[in-house]
């Protein structure tokens, strides 16, 4: 019997080489519970010396696999215990030295992002959750690799609506502080709704309560190979077989992701945690979302026709992928980031992808409204409003969701901003001019919904 | 406790060799890999679309130099032979393509 299966090797090689297969993300996940102390000097010394210790070959063993397997592997990135929690013990708060510490021992490792400078509030915030929050737009500004993450809703707590009128004015600020660089603060911050505690993804990844000392994540990605497959079915292939198609690629993708993370972790010596499966676009072309739309037959991202698509899509990447892999977690499922996705953009820049679609898509699919640039003007009350409708999807469908919009300093409905990168680019989108103000200043929780009747 | 990973000890590389077809290429792939004590356990070759295609199934396992290393000099024929290489270790695509 041969061991060469010819037709096997050259599809993994077109997969990597012409539509952009890669792993999107190896995360350490690393708990920082053991760095408290009522000295934030001191703690500030226990983390830097933590994560320096854990991820100290982190970039050069994910080096390591890239090259034996050719195939990229994006970022090399860094999730950590919930900040608020870690810098609670201190007589003294001082997040923003926190946050510099992080920053600090990111750079040291050679990781882009470090998630976890954030809080879990959908109940009510602790003193040092408050502070946190209170902290994040001077974190996000003075510092490079931080990401930070605030989880304001859950199915089983309701939504905390005076955490989300408190992020309309800290995502406002958070943008105002990073002006000179189109706003990217806000790029880096992130609501949530039924947070999951072992995302490898940013802005969201942080390391959950309930989760182990360490672990190694990771996310895959591969919009290209699923949009080549589709353009490669006859064009009247059914929705079955087209899904099932979808599951195929899925599966050999999340395979690949598996192998690439229990080799990560064998290395490092920690445990394997969770694989993400994850379509995550980049702004490259070739690599997006939108275009596998295209693929199945939609004029573009935004159509009538795109929130059943990507029903569809998410949840046969899901089936694909669950079999490849032991553990599977995180956010699992199709991204839809505006700014990170070439066709998402140009469909935004046309005008055929409102906000309203994007929010509407956002009950089918991983995640939810993300990346979107929003007029600079936008009142602090109206993001709370974004956030407040977002949460309930999330919230009322028993899904995670979320909210990452920057309202761009100075900028307005037609104009665009440029992160560069894994961010990319964004046309400003027009957000609906009526006022929530008197909505979102009521104070207090929205309700835990019922979990029958099921209408 | 750490659950059963993949193991590191697989010494199977695949080397896919592409381009333009001409004199010495298996010969000069072979003698990199007979330098680097790479053993040649299967070789199977094909024209597609005007391009010469050659795929070799190598053990490194008696190899005296690292992955990289081999990868590295492998790369540099198919610079001098004006052909694309590709060096993977094997289980990528077993992981691929089985279920």
């Amino acid at each position: 019997m041969s061991s060469i299966n010819a037709d096997s090797i050259l599809e993994t090689i077109d997969m990597i080489r012409v539509h952009h297969l890669d792993i999107r993300t190896v995360t350490l996940a690393l708990s920082l519970r053991d760095c408290c102390d009522s000295d934030v000097k001191i703690v500030g010394e226990k983390i830097y010396n933590k994560i320096t210790k854990y991820a100290k070959n982190l970039v050069s063993l994910a080096n390591e696999i890239e090259e034996e397997y050719s195939i990229p592997i994006i970022n090399k990135r860094i999730s950590v215990t919930p900040i608020s929690l870690v810098g609670e013990s201190c007589k003294e708060y001082d997040y923003v030295y926190l946050a510099q510490v992080l920053d600090k021992a990111a750079q040291e490792v050679g990781v882009n992002f470090i998630g976890g400078f954030g809080a879990l509030v959908e109940k009510g915030c602790t003193k040092g959750d408050a502070a946190l929050i209170e902290s994040i737009p001077e974190a996000l500004s003075k510092t490079e690799r931080i990401c930070s993450s605030i989880n304001v809703a859950s199915s089983k707590a309701g939504i905390n609506m005076d955490a989300v009128l408190k992020m309309g004015t800290t995502i406002k600020k958070a943008a105002k502080l990073t002006a000179d660089r189109d706003g990217i603060g806000a790029a880096k911050l992130v609501c949530f709704c039924n947070v999951p505690g072992d995302n490898p993804f940013m802005a969201g990844a942080f390391h959950g309560y309930g989760e182990p000392e360490c672990a190694l994540n990771v996310g895959v990605s591969g919009p290209g190979v699923v949009r080549a497959a589709i353009e490669a079915l006859p064009k009247n292939t059914s929705f079955g077989d087209m899904a099932n198609k979808i599951k195929q690629i899925a599966y050999k993708i999340t395979s690949t992701g598996e192998l690439v993370g229990r080799e990560m972790a064998q290395r490092m010596q920690i445990p394997f945690g969770i694989i993400d499966l994850s379509l995550a676009p980049t702004p490259e072309i070739g690599d997006s979302v939108a275009g596998i739309f295209q693929a199945m037959g939609l004029e573009h991202a935004g159509a009538h026709g795109t929130t059943a698509a990507l029903a569809m899509l998410n949840d046969a990447v899901k089936k694909g992928g669950i079999m490849a892999s032991s553990h599977v977690g995180g956010l699992s499922g199709a991204f839809i980031p505006v700014s990170e996705d070439a066709g998402m953009i140009e469909a935004a820049t046309k005008g055929c992808l409102t906000f309203d679609k994007l929010e509407a898509m956002t009950s089918v699919c991983s995640v939810g409204l993300d990346m979107i640039a929003i007029p600079g003007d936008t009142p602090a009350d109206t993001i709370s409003g974004i956030i407040a409708d977002e949460m309930a999807i999330g919230m009322i469908n028993k899904k995670t969701t979320a909210v990452r919009v920057i309202p761009a300093p100075n900028k307005k409905a037609g104009d665009k901003v440029v992160f560069g990168g894994l961010l990319g680019e964004a046309p400003i989108m027009n957000v609906n001019n009526l006022s929530s103000t008197k909505f979102v200043q009521r104070g207090g929780r929205i309700p835990a919904p019922i979990h029958s009747l099921n209408n | 406790m750490q659950e059963k990973t993949v193991g590191k000890s697989d010494n199977k590389i695949i080397i896919t060799v592409s381009g333009v077809d001409r004199i010495g290429i298996v010969a000069k792939v072979a003698n990199v890999l007979a330098e680097y004590k790479v053993n040649i356990e299967d070789i199977k070759q094909t024209i597609m679309q005007d391009y010469f295609v050659m795929f070799l199934l190598g053990d490194i396992s008696k190899a005296d130099k690292s992955f990289k290393e081999i990868k590295e000099a492998l790369q540099k024929a198919g610079e001098e032979l004006q052909m694309e290489i590709w060096v993977q270790k094997k289980q990528i695509f077993d992981k691929m393509h089985t279920i």
